[in-house]
């Protein structure tokens, strides 16, 4: 089957700058919030919000980190994984941490996220953030706070997030697998 | 390529170029997670690992406990020394013993060449051989090949010399494998009692002048005098081996180019490199026994994935 586009271009960035400004509301000037992406793809989201929170906050530093996940993961003799790098060149003891990731689907990475985070200390609070929320397809109780779209998918469909930085293009594709 | 081709590591000779770039690769992860304020991960949490040493060891065994633990496996320790070893028990029979204990996997070390490839064929766990006689010593091997792409950047086309007891060591032959997959040129030098006939066979060049061999490379490994396994003489005097073939600061400041110094330790401080070129900036002695835990933890991690296959 045809991919079936379901955000890209200019929507897919009124959808990250919606997201930032719902993150202003509660953090206000990020002088004790830090972003986290997740590896592999979660990162370029991430990225994205610290610079246009950044062009925003008119150029107050937005700290944003990226975390890899696989040694946490609970499928990690179920298939074949390469780490990633993890880049996290601040502290996340007691400050307010915005965990972010593309898509959120079973809630299994979140989960190993969460764990892997905490090498790094222990943060006074934590939210997330995704793009795209899978509803109804969650093996664990995790939910986003902030969240770009939510689509009803089922479980033979493979949700796709790609990023002008690698894939050339803004857009997300739904399509079967 | 996201998996190894093998399912134990017995040796660099059962690599291909692929799998070694994969633990290099995966070590530099694990390097990074070592440094952490929290230095564990739970990737190998349902795993238990016997370490079985043999033959004596300090530096591996450490390391690869170390390792263990940073990936929060099980570990049980064993040694030759106070086991029915003694007793007359064999090798696979005690082996057996432990396995059925529910142990996944086993690092031994073990003064027979091969004891590890033998113990493959028999038992149902992951091996990982930590030093079979004069055979191999792959894990050093591939912590000397990390160490040497992290200070020089890469392996292809670095010139590298191992000097010493080339004849008894492990480390030599799993350098020589290890390096030459990965494209680097590789001599070896030292007495020639103490070269293995056959050595050019492998491709390698032997240099009996510790000079023109030092001129010629980028990175010095300097091998250990193996005196425990030397059965006859194979040099007059410890004395004039220093002198032939001893690494000191004169010989390493007069030459053309700045050269890494290694050594696998145990170092003998004055016979084949003197204190201040072991404690010298060109050395890395130290980084290679910080590289050889993430280097293990790579290595462990890549095997338990291939568990599920």
């Amino acid at each position: 089957m045809q991919a079936k586009i379901i955000l890209e271009k200019n929507k897919f960035d009124i959808t990250i700058k919606r997201l930032c400004h719902q993150l202003i509301e509660v953090h206000n000037d990020f002088s004790n919030t830090v972003i986290i992406g997740l590896q592999p793809r979660g990162i370029y989201l991430a990225r994205r919000i610290q610079k246009e929170l950044q062009s925003i906050l008119k150029n107050k530093t937005v700290h944003c980190g990226e975390l890899d996940i696989t040694f946490y993961r609970d499928d990690f003799r179920k298939k074949e994984l390469i780490p990633n790098r993890t880049n996290i060149d601040f502290i996340i003891e007691d400050k307010n941490v915005i965990l972010v990731d593309d898509v959120l689907f079973t809630g299994r990475t979140i989960r190993a996220g969460l764990d892997a985070m905490l090498a790094f200390g222990r943060p006074n609070d934590v939210e997330l953030l995704v793009l795209v929320d899978r509803r109804l397809s969650r093996h664990v109780p995790i939910q986003a706070k902030y969240i770009g779209m939510t689509i009803d998918s089922i479980t033979t469909q493979n949700v796709k997030v790609e990023w002008k930085e690698i894939d050339g293009k803004d857009k997300i594709t739904l399509k079967d697998k | 390529m996201s998996h190894l081709s093998v399912n134990h590591l017995l040796g660099i000779k059962q690599l291909n170029k692929n799998d070694i770039e994969l633990i290099l690769n995966t070590a530099q992860n694990f390097k990074e997670v070592i440094n952490r304020p929290i230095k564990k991960v739970p990737s190998l949490r349902d795993l238990t690992v016997a370490n079985l040493f043999f033959e004596n060891s300090t530096r591996t065994r450490l390391s690869f406990e170390l390792a263990q633990k940073r990936l929060s496996a099980d570990v049980v320790n064993f040694s030759a020394s106070n086991s029915s070893v003694k007793k007359g028990e064999t090798l696979v029979d005690t082996v057996n013993n432990i396995l059925a204990m529910k142990v996944d996997m086993v690092v031994m070390r073990h003064a027979s060449p091969g004891a590890a490839i033998f113990l493959a064929k028999r038992v149902n766990a992951k091996i990982i051989n930590a030093g079979d006689g004069a055979h191999e010593h792959p894990t050093q091997a591939l912590l000397d090949a990390f160490s040497i792409q992290e200070k020089l950047g890469s392996i292809k086309g670095k010139k590298i010399v191992i000097v010493g007891d080339i004849l008894h060591s492990r480390v030599a032959l799993s350098n020589i494998f290890c390096l030459q997959k990965l494209g680097a040129h590789v001599k070896v030098c030292g007495p020639q009692t103490l070269i293995p006939k056959f050595i050019t066979s492998l491709g390698v060049e032997v240099e009996s002048d510790l000079r023109k061999a030092l001129e010629w490379c980028d990175v010095a490994n300097m091998l250990r005098i193996q005196l425990e396994r030397q059965d006859i003489k194979y040099f007059p005097t410890l004395r004039e081996y220093t002198m032939m073939y001893g690494l000191n600061k004169e010989i390493l400041d007069s030459l053309s180019k700045k050269i890494v110094v290694m050594h696998p330790g145990p170092i003998n401080r004055g016979v084949e490199i003197t204190s201040d070129v072991a404690d010298s900036q060109q050395s890395i002695i130290l980084d290679q026994v910080e590289n050889g835990v993430a280097v293990r933890m790579a290595v462990m991690f890549l095997l338990a994935g291939r568990q599920g296959n």
